[in-house]
């Protein structure tokens, strides 16, 4: 009898290890692609020399890891492209914190960026700059030397009070404005630090007057947020204005007159000793043709329907005659 | 500033313990949180370890399965099920419950599969039903595995019911999750500095439930043996 327990532990011990080792090598693979996703700044032109200019004119386009900004920086490679400019394209490099130092030093010489969050993370945290107007010229004044922005797109992602259609139909709930008479009646719902956050339901408060029934702590936009205002258990929730599920759920996306918000408009970031006038007109075109509308679409179609990026981001610069 | 001065100060800070939202609001919560999934996995895991172990059949496979069970992702879990069912009760209940079988399962079954083999034959000889083999010989035998199971069963789901604060509810992973969001640091140490003091309050419980439950003669037997 002691053996034969003593088999069975032994072909325990045997599969968990069997089971490890699978999990152990699943695990580095994933840390593997992640870091090689990481940029090496030696392949890099005019790193480290700011003033020399890159060695065969060729122009680096990053983005950070996630959809809307690789697609974003598709658009900007194939247009670019389509203008006979040299480009490399180094996507999904990491977040903040690992690619702006990197445009700073010129490993990178183009990234797609949102001028609220650039200026609040990287410039001036206690920026109180809300307009598009405001915001970039607080960038101007506070960016590196060099570093600059190019014109900002109108297409914004950024935080929003978003109800479902059915709600907005029931109260008329065009603009955040309208939720004065009903907000007691609403639960939202968003990240656990919006009640706390400046723009959050302090700002709200402050600047449209309202106070809601209650508080529901949740994600940053994220699939617990969105299964909440699903499933009714708030009726209005913090979410990022080009959010496929926008489209998908049939949610509505309150309008802000008053700027609770920050502006956070799409705007390239670039490194000035890579600017050519060529890149700067074609950029600047991209910007006076994206619209929150036509970007949110692209959005859904790449992340909802897997789309090919470049097929999508072909289609936007084709429809927009750019390219 | 370490750790558990930060804790230290934020658990003492009177303002902390009254209100909405405050401490012992969210002890009971997460008792709530802790206490339902385990008494779920218990009584699914119990029976069935025990019938494995009495009967012998399927050990292998339902062993290893419980082990590689451990695996499983309990967050990752949760925020599926929030898509797949919405904010049910099930949601919260179905990852702990998961996470708490394994342990219960396996240390049932080797509790009462490591039953003396001549106890088990007097039994037989005794002319007692299944049932009253199992009942009356068996499983207070293996009791004191069967309470290892749930003890450390309960300080897992004790130390996880603070995911139930990821999808909106209480519990002491409200402040975990709260202070880490609004880089309330003392806000995140003191609530797992409760979650660990909670869990070793747990174990206390389970060493008293063991004296109290656990016959005189099987304790002497386990020392031994």
């Amino acid at each position: 009898m002691l053996s034969k327990t003593g088999t069975r532990r032994v072909h325990s011990v045997a599969t968990l290890a069997a089971v490890a080792a699978i999990a152990i090598t699943a695990t580095s693979a994933c840390a593997g692609s992640s870091s090689s996703a990481n940029l090496s700044s030696s392949s890099a032109p005019g790193a480290g020399n700011p003033l020399a200019p890159s060695s065969s004119g060729t122009v680096v386009v990053g983005s950070a890891n996630f959809p809307e900004n690789e697609l974003l920086a598709e658009i900007y490679v194939l247009a670019l492209q389509g203008k006979g400019v040299k480009v490399t394209a180094k996507l999904n490099i990491g977040a903040r914190e690992v690619y702006y130092p990197q445009v700073e030093k010129g490993a990178i010489s183009i990234i797609p960026e949102y001028n609220g969050t650039l200026l609040s993370v990287e410039v001036n945290q206690k920026s109180t700059a809300k307009t598009t107007a405001a915001v970039d010229a607080a960038l101007a004044s506070g960016l590196p030397s060099s570093l600059e922005i190019l014109n900002p797109a109108a297409a914004q992602d950024s935080d929003s009070v978003t109800v479902t259609q059915a709600t907005a139909a029931k109260y008329h709930l065009k603009s955040i404005a309208d939720l004065k008479p009903v907000a007691s009646k609403l639960s939202i719902g968003g990240p656990p630090e919006f009640k706390t956050r400046v723009d959050g339901l302090v700002g709200l408060k402050s600047t449209y007057g309202l106070t809601f029934k209650s508080f529901v702590p949740l994600d940053e936009s994220g699939p617990i947020t969105l299964a909440a205002l699903k499933d009714g258990k708030v009726q209005a929730a913090d979410v990022f204005t080009t959010t496929p599920q926008i489209i998908s759920d049939h949610l509505v996306s309150l309008t802000d007159p008053k700027f609770n918000f920050a502006a956070q408009n799409v705007v390239p970031l670039v490194y000035k000793p890579a600017l050519t006038p060529t890149i700067e007109t074609v950029l600047n075109e991209i910007s006076a043709k994206l619209t929150t509308t036509a970007l949110l679409q692209m959005d859904n179609e790449v992340i909802t329907q897997h789309a090919n990026y470049s097929t999508v981001a072909a289609a936007f610069l084709k429809t927009e005659g750019i390219s | 500033m370490s750790f558990f001065s930060w804790a230290w100060d934020w658990v003492n800070q009177r303002s902390n313990w009254s209100g909405q939202g405050a401490i012992p609001q969210q002890i009971v919560a997460h008792l709530g949180y802790s206490g339902l999934p385990l008494l779920i996995a218990a009584l699914i895991a119990i029976p069935a370890g025990v019938a494995i172990g009495h009967t012998g059949r399927g050990s292998t496979l339902v062993i290893n399965i419980a082990n590689a069970w451990r695996a499983i992702p309990t967050l990752g879990l949760l925020v599926l099920l929030v898509v797949l069912l919405g904010f049910s009760a099930l949601t919260w209940l179905l990852p702990l419950v998961a996470l708490a079988i394994p342990p219960i399962l396996v240390n049932s079954y080797e509790g009462v599969a490591g039953v003396d083999p001549g106890v088990r034959d007097a039994a037989r000889g005794m002319g007692m039903t299944t049932w009253q083999q199992v009942t009356r010989v068996e499983m207070p035998v293996a009791l004191p595995l069967i309470l290892v199971g749930l003890r450390t069963s309960a300080i897992f789901v004790v130390a996880t019911a603070t995911i139930a604060a990821d999808i909106g509810l209480g519990g002491l992973g409200r402040f975990i999750i709260d202070g880490l969001s609004s880089d309330q640091y003392g806000q995140v140490a003191g609530g797992a500095l409760l979650v660990v003091l909670l869990a070793v309050l747990v174990l206390v419980l389970f060493a008293v439930l063991s004296r109290l439950l656990v016959p005189a003669g099987l304790r002497t037997r386990r020392r031994e043996g």
